[in-house]
């Protein structure tokens, strides 16, 4: 496939690890941030050939793993509600809330559908005027774009019968939460490459500064992977602290700049809890108040839903990059893809599922 | 679920108290509906045997291949075929999977009140002409109807018999260390071409179904005189579930060569922009077969000179160690695990 070939020619990927051996005089910490980027270095082994001394630690780069417990119990309240179609990005219809799923939901008589954009929602919130049509608007900052556009459709064709779930993260601020806690072993970033794509990488200098931490801007393809882990252990191997752009066919420093603006219309920031870490200040997007026609904690008076979550569970530590998933004792014992105990093993970016699917015992 | 020590997660959903999708889905959810729901009761030792078919002797010492497949199937017609064409090769190869020659059909139509008569006409055009190519004839039958809204236009089930040579021990169970695995075509193309038939992928997509009869291919496998250990088709699940079926059953573990397996240039780009494995995605008219290396060449060279089996090739080996695994030797020259499809397959969010 062109375009797409070229990133996994065994050939150059080699020779990049050969020069990342070369560069390497020390053990290095390097999180990548993003879980479709875990999954591509679990996916295609890359870690197995790095050299020793690198060690990747996976970031809570994954939507559908970080959404919070009482955003799915709101969720599974709306959708349960009679006249409700409720729309959905297809991995969330696995992640457990409390007791019940979305799949549990749409078994039990519930109208929820999977869709693959926010405007596939408003296409059916158009075609059905009787129901109300929600649409579950998680994600970073990449799906921000679509799911701002559709609030904004929505509002230009009159539509009364669409509103969003929001459950948006953003990216710095959780880094944020990690280079400041006080057992952070994060030497290196990899950052999310789609997600700079939209936001540009003008946010990052100031962090990497504040933290000392070296960053570059990062890819999906394994070429782009390991040019990524190249350039952020020069950086570290030669003492300098700066953000670099390893997917420079994507990424520009500025970003997208219109997708910016419209998000900054229809958003603004808020506090967010994430699933497993907790409560991070200014790390989401929640609609603002003029937009509260489209918000749908408010058209469903869902505010009240707030479960708690248990202690128990270390998928916050493996979100954080504190444990690996083969760390807890119920991985692919008690908790598999069938049977997930936590958000990390359900979703296909999660990191627990990432090692469940390619990495047992290898 | 009691779990008491160690550091875990919260609530566990293993959907035991009604059925959801995944349990259709081919992959594991549904092996252990069948596992945990069904055995228990119908369990005999024909069932036992876990192939594609049933295998019955008969009081002369012959031995009966039967199977049965119901289809479902939305859109009823998509490129390269229609339910008719699927419900007789999906029973045909069911059959044929256990080397029996597949002869007599059965047909259980359920019609959802409103459905066009031309339709059904088409689709029955259809089925005649899938039954003509691989030679079965169509013996039995039964219509029902149900209301409006209770079913999808049209579902057919078929069940087949079918001889199996005296002699010929094919099973999911009989791969052996030292096999090596041939896949007869691209996989995916079956399961991207009814995905994007149901219009909903905002792109026009150049797929055909391989919907195909492959009882032919697989007797003029068989006329070479090869053993062969091993024949399945990889449908819903796809190739690494089927994969993960047979080296669960024989005991041995299985490694692909990724750089071997064939994937049409269209099907993958879809499943990059959905963010679906091809290895996943459903076959209906692709075979895997698990010979003995120094076979591999004369098979597949007859293989070749077929019509669904020009593509054939040879994607992996069987070994000893590591037993109920699949693992595959990366294009960069790593391994990794390939699991079994765990429930509904779902594309990915960004």
């Amino acid at each position: 496939m062109k375009y797409v070939e070229e990133y996994r020619d065994a050939h150059l990927v080699r020779g990049v690890i050969d020069e990342i051996r070369r560069r390497v005089t020390r053990p290095w910490v390097l999180m990548e941030i993003c879980g479709g980027q875990t999954h591509a270095i679990i996916r295609h082994g890359l870690d197995q050939l790095l050299p020793p001394e690198i060690e990747l630690v996976h970031g809570p780069g994954c939507p559908v793993c970080v959404t919070p417990l009482e955003l799915i119990d709101k969720a599974l309240a709306i959708a349960s509600q009679p006249g409700v179609i409720f729309a959905s990005y297809g991995d969330m219809l696995r992640v457990p809330g409390s007791g019940r799923d979305l799949f549990s939901v749409r078994a039990a008589g519930g109208d929820v559908r999977v869709v693959y954009s926010p405007l596939d929602a408003l296409k059916i919130a158009q075609q059905n005027p009787e129901k109300q049509v929600v649409f579950f608007a998680i994600g970073f900052e990449t799906t921000a774009p679509a799911n701002v556009m559709s609030v904004m459709q929505a509002r230009a064709v009159g539509l009364k019968n669409y509103s969003i779930l929001v459950s948006h993260v953003r990216v710095p601020p959780a880094m944020q939460a990690i280079l400041s806690a006080p057992h952070n072993r994060v030497q290196g970033f990899l950052l999310a490459g789609h997600v700079c794509a939209v936001m540009g990488y003008w946010e990052y200098p100031s962090l990497a500064i504040q933290y000392g931490v070296p960053m570059a801007v990062t890819g999906f393809e394994p070429l782009d992977l390991t040019q990524g882990i190249l350039q952020t252990v020069r950086m570290l191997e030669e003492g300098r602290v700066e953000v670099e752009n390893a997917y420079p066919r994507l990424v520009t420093f500025e970003g997208n700049r219109p997708a910016q603006q419209m998000i900054g219309q229809v958003f603004q920031e808020r506090d967010r809890k994430w699933r497993g870490i907790g409560m991070i200040p200014n790390s989401g997007w929640g609609l603002r108040a003029d937009f509260d026609e489209f918000n749908a904690e408010k058209r469903f008076d869902v505010q009240q839903i707030q479960p708690e979550e248990s202690p128990l569970c270390i998928a916050g530590l493996v979100l954080q990059g504190l444990k690996k998933p083969h760390e807890c004792t119920a991985f692919g014992v008690q908790c598999t893809p069938e049977t997930p105990l936590g958000a990390t093993m359900v979703s296909s970016e999660g990191a627990c599922a990432a090692y469940y699917r390619y990495k047992r015992s290898v | 679920m009691g779990i008491e020590d160690g550091a875990i997660c919260p609530v566990p959903l293993p959907h035991t108290e009604r059925i959801v999708m995944g349990h259709g889905s081919g992959g594991k959810m549904s092996h252990d509906l069948v596992a945990r729901l069904f055995v228990p009761y119908f369990d005999n030792p024909v069932l036992r045997q876990g192939d594609d078919a049933g295998v019955v002797r008969l009081e002369n010492g012959q031995r009966l291949a039967i199977s049965t497949d119901s289809h479902v199937v939305k859109p009823l017609f998509f490129p390269g075929g229609d339910i008719g064409r699927l419900s007789i090769c999906g029973t045909v190869n069911d059959v044929a999977m256990l080397g029996a020659a597949p002869a007599y059909l059965t047909a259980g139509f359920i019609l959802e009140e409103g459905l066009e008569i031309d339709v059904l006409e088409r689709v029955a055009a259809s089925m005649q002409a899938a039954a003509q190519e691989a030679g079965v004839q169509i013996v039995a039958g039964d219509t029902k109807v149900v209301e409006r809204g209770k079913g999808d236009g049209l579902y057919i089930n078929t069940t087949g018999v079918g001889v199996i040579p005296p002699g010929c021990e094919i099973s999911g169970a009989q791969a052996r260390p030292g096999d090596v695995v041939i896949l007869s075509g691209p996989i995916g193309d079956h399961g991207m071409a009814v995905l994007a038939a149901r219009g909903d992928l905002g792109f026009e997509v150049d797929v055909q179904s391989d919907v195909a009869p492959l009882n032919k291919l697989i007797a003029a496998m068989l006329e070479t005189g090869t053993v062969i250990h091993v024949l399945r088709d990889p449908t819903r699940g796809g190739l690494a579930t089927t994969l993960n079926e047979i080296a669960m059953q024989s005991g041995v573990s299985i490694l692909l060569e990724e750089g071997a397996i064939p994937v049409r240039p269209q099907v993958a780009a879809i499943c990059e922009v959905l963010g679906f494995d091809p290895l996943y995605v459903a076959n209906e008219g692709k075979l895997v077969a698990i010979l003995p290396a120094q076979e591999a060449g004369r098979v597949l060279e007859v293989m070749r000179r077929t019509r669904y089996g020009e593509g054939a090739v040879q994607i992996g080996q069987v070994l000893a160690d590591s037993p109920g695994r699949v693992l595959m030797k990366t294009r960069l020259g790593s391994t990794r695990v390939v699991d079994r499809l765990a429930g509904e397959m779902l594309p990915r969010i960004c």
